[in-house]
């Protein structure tokens, strides 16, 4: 495979040298001086070596993660792990490569037979999957870097209402659906492009989006964490995977005394308090509603689909071929008079111009059919969350629902049962 | 008899859960197994095509680094050693010397070194290197096109989406192996 590519590359290099204007003005002089050549320096990247060393280091900060959560049961120990994780994957690793950006990677390694993806991005995409299957969400805990960075200013953090927290979240299915459809037409990884944090981790970055992280950062002085919960693409994967782990994140393995005190100190509203009984006349209400949702939903799935079609001029142009045929068309039809540096670019190669046009058309065909899939999703989406709303489950103590808990730790140490399986021995206190 | 159903109830929802969870693993494996069927042993980097790059300043600009990633580099073997270089002298220099306002180079760093009549080695100091093109265009349109850029790995922060490889108006900027991050510029074979 590798060899293929190679023999294929320098058939290529060989192959553009003679098609290009092999232009030597001014022959090389022969020097009499005894004048030696200085041979240009290739200075080499980063070790393959340390990629495989950064997978083992994720890999460590999840079990440990895992261990912190699940069995030591430590807040301050969970908060020390996050700190390491935004040193080594944020500030030190510069926050690339990250589990949330190579969705798009391996997106594009499916979609493109071309484009080869390192194994390491694979293990870091599919690692914390994994992790989160069995354990929960430790990686939002403490792995992530962007949680990491976030998780330092939730200083006030205040109570957002369901109804608003489960409608900002469409915003991250939206994020990761469009993270898709460019990674997957091969038209810019859009999540990497708009990671507000990452700049910091540089320390250099387009002045944007360093405002837009900035601004992030104080909303989220009093909105905690407010990516992770309502754009981060990667999150809605981890929290629909969250939902069947084998083994839940607990607020105490003791009995519920219902003090509420967790419900408090949850910043990310993520503590499911126990249900009243249902009245019996609301049961019919709930069932009418089920009745009519459950109909709606087709009309909710076409809808999305065909109003995010309307959009998917929009996003061809996303696509730089896509965007240089449209200049090309214009320059041709006399919209304009002048060129850009793309257009002359084009025209500098003596490519066909119908050949730009039908390689656009293609990549306009592709986004038109994605544009439909990722309507139909939104507003499956959109239904199911519907849905949701109108079942009601019964719950006897306040647990921390599956899905939002971010494993952080905070209702450990405000739990009273906490405290008290705490002062006992070991070998009763441990399950 | 409710605390029965109860169990059974929490039963039903623990097998479901456990299958669920094993289709997910197992579609996991799936994705992993394309993906490696799709990899490469060593990491990709950025680098620059130069017969595609069309030296029009973005990289100067776009890198993400304040003094950008890319720099220009000197194939020395292509390299003229013309006196009258149109890579290190304006098109209408007020005087053929070493005068910041002659030079085409923003940054003066282009260091140009007498070998022997009439001769002249153009060699670039990385560090003032800003990655502008401008001397890459001069050399290009009057000269033999030694003068080229490339993405310099002691520097590159290696991003998964390039920015500069985003606003490249050639699509100049490819995923190059690790192994061979470098497209150099050499001789041509023939004349």
């Amino acid at each position: 495979m590798m060899r293929r590519r190679l023999i294929l590359s320098i058939f290529f290099v060989l192959f553009g040298r003679l098609a290009a204007p092999a232009v030597e003005r001014f022959p090389p002089p022969e020097f009499e001086s005894g004048y030696q050549l200085p041979s240009p320096t290739t200075p080499p990247p980063r070790a393959d070596l340390f990629e495989y060393i950064d997978v083992a280091v994720l890999f460590l900060a999840l079990a440990a993660a895992t261990w912190l959560v699940h069995k030591k049961r430590s807040r301050s120990l969970i908060f020390a792990l996050m700190l390491f994780s935004l040193a080594y994957f944020g500030f030190y690793r510069k926050g690339c490569i990250c589990p949330v950006g190579a969705i798009q990677n391996v997106v594009l390694a499916i979609f493109d037979s071309t484009y080869t993806v390192p194994v390491t991005v694979i293990l870091v995409l599919v690692l914390p999957l994994v992790f989160t299957l069995f354990f929960g969400r430790v990686f939002c805990a403490a792995v992530c870097p962007l949680g990491a960075i976030q998780d330092l200013f939730v200083l006030r953090p205040v109570a957002i209402p369901d109804w608003l927290e489960s409608s900002l979240r469409l915003f991250a299915y939206l994020y990761l659906g469009f993270g898709v459809l460019f990674a997957a037409t091969g038209s810019a990884f859009v999540i990497c492009r708009y990671d507000p944090f990452v700049a910091f981790f540089r320390m250099s970055g387009s002045f944007n989006m360093i405002v837009v992280g900035i601004c992030m950062l104080i909303i989220g002085i009093f909105v905690a964490r407010p990516y992770c919960r309502f754009l981060c693409p990667y999150g809605v994967i981890l929290r629909q995977l969250s939902r069947i782990s084998k083994w839940r994140v607990t607020i105490t393995p003791d009995e519920c005394i219902r003090c509420r005190l967790c419900e408090d100190a949850c910043p990310f509203g993520a503590i499911r308090a126990p249900t009243a009984e249902w009245a019996a006349e609301d049961y019919s209400i709930g069932r009418g509603r089920l009745a009519i949702l459950l109909a709606a939903l087709p009309l909710l799935i076409l809808l999305g689909g065909w109003s995010s079609s309307r959009a998917s001029g929009w996003m061809a142009r996303v696509h730089s071929t896509v965007r240089l045929a449209d200049r090309i068309y214009l320059e041709e039809t006399g919209g304009v008079s002048d060129t850009t540096d793309a257009s002359a670019a084009f025209r500098a190669t003596g490519r066909q111009i119908k050949d730009l046009y039908a390689e656009a058309g293609g990549i306009e065909d592709k986004v038109g059919t994605g544009s439909w899939i990722l309507g139909c999703f939104m507003g499956l989406l959109v239904g199911l969350k519907l849905i949701a709303h109108s079942i009601r489950r019964t719950r006897t103590d306040y647990k921390a629902d599956r899905a939002s808990c971010l494993a952080c730790g905070r209702c450990f140490e405000y739990c009273p049962r906490e405290h008290l399986r705490r002062q006992k021995p070991d070998t009763e206190g441990q399950d | 008899m409710a605390q029965n159903d109860s169990e059974k109830e929490i039963d039903r929802r623990d097998f479901l859960k456990t299958g669920l969870r094993g289709a997910c693993l197992a579609g996991l494996a799936g994705v992993t197994a394309v993906g490696l069927g799709r990899a490469g042993g060593t990491d990709m980097v950025w680098q620059i095509d130069p017969e595609v790059c069309v030296a029009c300043g973005n990289c100067a600009t776009h890198c993400v680094l304040e003094v950008s990633a890319v720099k220009c580099v000197h194939a020395f073997a292509i390299c003229g050693y013309c006196d009258l270089c149109s890579g290190y002298l304006n098109t209408n220099p007020r005087a053929l010397d070493s005068g910041a306002e002659n030079e085409q180079c923003p940054t003066g760093a282009i260091k140009r070194k007498f070998v022997e009549d009439p001769y002249y080695q153009y060699a670039i100091d990385e560090l003032l290197c800003i990655g502008c093109g401008k001397c890459v265009k001069g050399c290009n349109a009057f000269g033999n096109g030694s003068l080229y850029l490339q993405v310099r790995h002691d520097r590159c922060l290696n991003c998964n989406e390039c920015s500069i490889a985003a606003a490249c108006p050639s699509g100049a900027f490819k995923r190059v192996p690790a192994s061979c991050p470098y497209l150099i510029k050499q001789k041509a074979s023939h004349g």
